[in-house]
């Protein structure tokens, strides 16, 4: 017999489900009065430096059906490439009933430490038994020294992983959770 | 800090095919596994300004008025697999009402809904990573996916500890409830001590006498280890 290691094993993941929002975005979902706000609704402060950019999206399944039922989650750092300090940087947002489009408006992320500027993504939702982690790297960006980009084994998924740059400073950055087109998924 | 890598053997299958909304929802190709840089490192930081006085006290936080159902308090604390507690994590918690109904437009159940129970609560851990909720009881319900499926009373849990990439949401069920082992959503997890780690057992030492009974859930994230070379040189 040897000592024990000791750790604990991570509690397991169970789907965020339908009403995932009622948790985390009540206002957005008609529950007023608990919290003044949703949280992360606002990345930065309104004077924060940097380029200001809207990004859009959808989530689509298996079968090309956009999700309007989704929660996405956006970490990122700052325009001089720094995480924080606090929440900044955090935001959340609930996929539209109708037509399941999420928007953000943020500052462009500064690169860190040798990696493209990109944010960090994570999907919850109905169906989904574990949260699904991504990236969002912008078009018109260098990635050709990115760390992750560089190393993907299967080059032609590296465009699901890029915004699109569609003018005026917005960026559309679909994500297609299985079959074609589907959005590289991490594990990180 | 440097985050353990993700033990998928603790987690529920993204596809099962039980639960049918994970069957076109799940990914079908490799996750791309990377050793984590600082966007997973890092994390937001939440103050305790974020949370007013009644974010933990589902029974009164919608209207002030007390929310119909069975009184209990939820503690517990949050961990990392190295067994620290996680100090200043924010915990959210939803559930539906006494009846097993949600304050959703999209949940037609037909148990009533509660007008003092809306339905969500949040807390920050304290130093040794504790917290603690009071709320009621939530009712089983049913939803669609096998013609006679059911869910057990369940909260859901959403935690953020110090790092992005220690993000998780779970769902607390409770000691004794035999609708645990039948529910296809439980059942994406294919471990069953995994699962038996979800069930709060029943907490005497912390019900309040004439007040209410209590539950225990502790809740283990990803683990961050802290060791005495953070700071050695890149490559080393
Ligand atoms: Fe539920």
């Amino acid at each position: 017999m040897v000592q024990q290691l000791g750790y604990l094993p991570e509690s397991a993941s169970q789907t965020a489900g339908p009403y995932v929002h009622i948790g985390c975005t009540p206002n957005f979902v008609g529950i007023h009065g608990i919290y003044a706000e949703d949280l992360g609704a606002t990345p930065f402060p309104e004077d924060a430096p940097g380029q200001r950019i809207t990004l859009t999206g959808v989530v689509r399944d298996g079968l090309g059906k956009t999700l309007n039922d989704v929660m996405v989650e956006f970490w990122q750092a700052d325009a001089q490439g720094r995480y924080g300090p606090g929440a900044q940087g955090f935001a959340r947002r609930a996929s539209n009933f109708e037509t399941g489009e999420w928007e953000l408006k943020t500052i462009k992320p500064g690169a860190v430490a040798g990696m493209a500027p990109h944010i960090g993504v994570w999907v919850v939702a109905r169906g989904i038994n574990i949260g699904l982690q991504t990236r969002l790297y912008f078009e018109g960006d260098d990635h050709s020294k990115d760390p992750l980009l560089t190393r993907l084994e299967h080059q032609n998924r590296r465009d699901t992983l890029i915004a699109r740059d569609t003018g005026n400073g917005t960026y559309r950055f679909d994500i297609c959770l299985q079959g074609d087109g589907e959005t590289v998924f991490l594990d990180m | 800090m440097t985050l353990m890598p993700r033990n998928r053997a603790n987690h529920p299958l993204p596809y099962a095919p039980g639960y049918k909304s994970s069957i076109p929802r799940s990914p079908k190709l490799a996750l791309v596994s990377g050793a984590p840089t600082a966007t997973e490192q890092t994390g937001p930081v939440f103050g305790h300004e974020l949370i007013g006085k009644l974010d933990n006290n589902l029974i009164l936080n919608f209207t002030g008025e007390p929310a119909i159902g069975e009184r209990i308090i939820v503690h517990g604390r949050v961990l990392d697999e190295t067994g620290r507690g996680v100090a200043g994590a924010l915990v959210e918690v939803w559930q539906a009402n006494a009846g097993g109904r949600y304050r959703h437009k999209k949940d037609g159940y037909l148990a009533p809904l509660d007008p003092n129970f809306g339905g969500c609560g949040r807390t920050l851990t304290g130093a040794d990573g504790s917290y603690e909720f009071l709320t009621i009881r939530p009712g089983a319900y049913p939803w669609p996916n096998g013609v006679n499926d059911w869910r057990p009373m369940h909260i859901h849990f959403s935690v953020f500890g110090q790092s992005f990439g220690q993000r998780l949401i779970t769902q607390m069920y409770f000691e004794g409830d035999p609708l645990i082992a039948r529910c296809p959503i439980v059942n994406t997890i294919p471990d069953k001590a995994a699962i038996d780690r979800l069930v709060a057992p029943l907490d005497m030492g912390r019900a309040l006498p004439h007040d209410c009974l209590a539950y225990k859930f502790d809740i283990v994230i990803r683990g961050n280890r802290q060791t005495m070379f953070e700071n050695r040189m890149e490559g080393l």
